[in-house]
């Protein structure tokens, strides 16, 4: 009688709770847990060593910063595109509605050669920026394109259904009250859409930490410029380093995960304080 | 008695008919510009099998960089053969597995490398330094724009490092001098491409850089391809005598039952035939009579081998390509 009361009301909590963990083990823990056991093999100098050479440092900070900054503009322009898809009717709009999805669908790889061949100084943009002395591809601008085209469907994705859900009476009661229409987007509308902007701003962030196949296509892969951290870890495999690629990636593993908990936690932070 | 004749008959006739229709799959793993040259030589192999054997060899074929391709046959790739970039390749599979014996080297002629090439410029004709760019000093100098691979990801790139170096230590007398060479070249690369094929769509469809400096064999493909107009080949004064390698990989012919073929397989590029296509493909051939029929499609230069240059891959490898070698010095010191 009392374990019955323990249980959930739900049936088939234990079956649920073993696939889960038995399946994220397999899928998730397993792979992971080999990266960090490869790197146990060395000793705390060399793995200092691997992780902290200017090179990889110079790697760190182009892939964070490239990263970021996409995250960022997609999180503004992935509102928008939201925002229109779930408000308002156009011709057209299933159209557009299955354009977002498709950086999901395409191979990285060929959106890197596609971004490659319309910025590269002889392409369609490129053309015409080149007399200005502008150039986008084979520069770190090229690596935050390419990640802004990989990261825009996290944004509308996450937003879309939680804009749906949004009630219009809110807005036309705060413009009755008296709010102008900048208050009542700011105070009413965003608050609103802040947890699931910044989760949808977090996932297009971690999905461009790993991103290969597109930048390699359209930054130079630079040492010191435009190199990625999986473009360096890629170079140590290469050179049968297998070591000091997991070092590499341990770091990366740790960092991501260190950040997407602070922004879990702002998410739901925000969701406490901004609760109406 | 007739009946049973009859029956042992059948079961010969049978049996050998099972044996005549042997089918023997082979995978050749090997780098990126060999495409075109293995798909022509793998039908001549296959018909030659036939004809010797009654079998049919079926070969496929894998191309990538030469040191992703190595790491692929570490990690588990079923290859028979390896037909890599470079030497040092193939001795990742033994270090790092032991997929072949150290000695696998000697087992064929020429230090198992049945066709050379060697470095060469392609210079584009619409740069403004076309005409200007004769020998290695002209890639040095301010303003061009150089397209090479990641030595680090790129066997072929790894000669072209190399035979800047040489020619710098050659021309300016130290190692020291040689690196600020070699720094100067890299300094004027825009793009580092990971492959030898990455690197050329770069050049050639994409139109960066002024030159290229490339696989002899993959030059004369992009002007093969795209024109004399566009492309010219420019040979410097020295190179370095490339031999890309070629081996069986011991531990999975073994398995697989495959060695004889595997080792035939690599035995029959050193023939006339094989030797043939070999020069077809822009390759240089180590054989008398088919390097008499292509030498004047070679240009003659001076060529050094890396085993006199640098006493050999391992210490090439080690002094310029590892962590902090003299390619990682490149690009900290700006």
């Amino acid at each position: 009688m009392s374990t019955r009361s323990s249980r959930s009301i739900l049936p088939g909590f234990g079956l649920s709770l073993g696939f889960t963990v038995a399946y994220l083990s397999l899928i998730v823990l397993l792979p992971l847990s080999a990266v960090f056991i490869k790197t146990s093999g060395m000793t705390f100098a060399e793995f200092w060593q691997s992780v902290s050479s200017p090179l990889v440092v110079s790697a760190y900070k182009v892939t964070f910063f490239a990263s970021f900054a996409a995250a960022l503009v997609n999180s503004f322009f992935g509102l928008i595109v939201a925002w229109m898809l779930v408000r308002y009717s156009f011709p057209g709009k299933r159209v557009v509605d299955a354009l977002v999805d498709l950086p999901f669908a395409l191979p990285t790889a060929v959106a890197g050669i596609a971004l490659t061949t319309i910025y590269g100084p002889t392409g369609w943009i490129g053309r015409w920026l080149a007399p200005h002395d502008i150039q986008i591809a084979y520069t770190p601008l090229g690596v935050f394109v390419a990640l802004t085209f990989i990261g825009l469907p996290f944004v509308v994705r996450t937003l879309q259904p939680v804009i749906e859900e949004l009630e219009p009476e809110l807005e036309e009661a705060s413009a009755s009250l008296g709010a102008s229409r900048f208050q009542t987007v700011f105070k009413v509308i965003i608050p609103q859409l802040f947890p699931a902007l910044i989760a949808g701003t977090a996932m297009a962030f971690a999905r461009s930490l790993g991103e290969y196949g597109s930048v390699v296509f359209i930054g130079a892969n630079l040492p010191m410029k435009t190199q990625i951290v999986p473009h360096v870890i890629i170079e140590k495999l290469e050179q049968y380093d297998y070591k000091g690629a997991t070092a590499i990636a341990t770091v990366m593993l740790v960092s991501s995960f260190i950040l997407l908990l602070l922004i879990n936690l702002l998410q739901k932070w925000s969701r406490r304080y901004h609760k109406i | 008695m007739k009946i049973k004749h009859l029956f042992s008959l059948l079961a010969a006739v049978a049996l050998a008919g099972t044996a005549l229709a042997k089918d023997i799959e082979l995978l050749n793993v090997s780098y990126d510009p060999t495409r075109e040259f293995y798909v022509d030589y793998n039908a001549a192999f296959a018909a030659h099998w036939k004809a010797k054997t009654g079998d049919n060899v079926i070969i496929k074929q894998s191309h990538g960089g030469s040191g992703k391709q190595a790491r692929s046959v570490i990690d588990g790739l079923r290859a028979d053969v390896v037909t890599l970039a470079l030497a040092n390749d193939v001795n990742a599979l033994h270090k790092n597995g032991n997929l072949v014996p150290a000695n696998w080297q000697q087992r064929l002629p020429h230090d198992s490398a049945p066709y050379t090439s060697t470095i060469v410029f392609l210079v584009r004709k619409s740069s403004p330094f076309y005409g200007k760019i004769k020998d290695w000093p002209d890639l040095a100098q301010p303003g061009v724009a150089v397209i090479t691979p990641n030595p680090k990801t790129s066997g072929g790139a790894q000669w072209n490092y190399l035979a800047a170096w040489e020619y710098g230590r050659r021309t300016y007398g130290s190692d020291e001098k040689a690196k600020e060479f070699v720094t100067k070249i890299y300094k004027n690369v825009p793009v580092l491409d990971s492959g030898a094929r990455g690197a050329t769509t770069t050049f050639a469809q994409r139109g960066i850089g002024d030159v290229f400096i490339s696989w002899e064999n993959e030059a004369f493909l992009a002007v093969k391809e795209f024109g004399t107009e566009k492309f010219e080949i420019v040979v410097p004064s020295v190179s370095i005598l490339a031999q890309p390698s070629v081996s069986i990989v011991d531990r999975v012919v073994k398995r697989k039952g495959t060695e004889a073929v595997a080792t035939a397989y690599l035995e029959y590029l050193y023939s006339d035939e094989a030797q043939d296509i070999i020069g077809k493909h822009y390759y240089r051939p180590t054989a008398e009579k088919a390097k008499a029929k292509y030498a004047n499609v070679f240009a003659k230069l001076e060529l050094f081998t890396i085993d006199d240059a640098f006493g050999g891959w391992a210490k090439a490898a080690a002094t310029h390509f590892a962590d902090n070698g003299t390619f990682d010095q490149i690009y900290l010191r700006h």
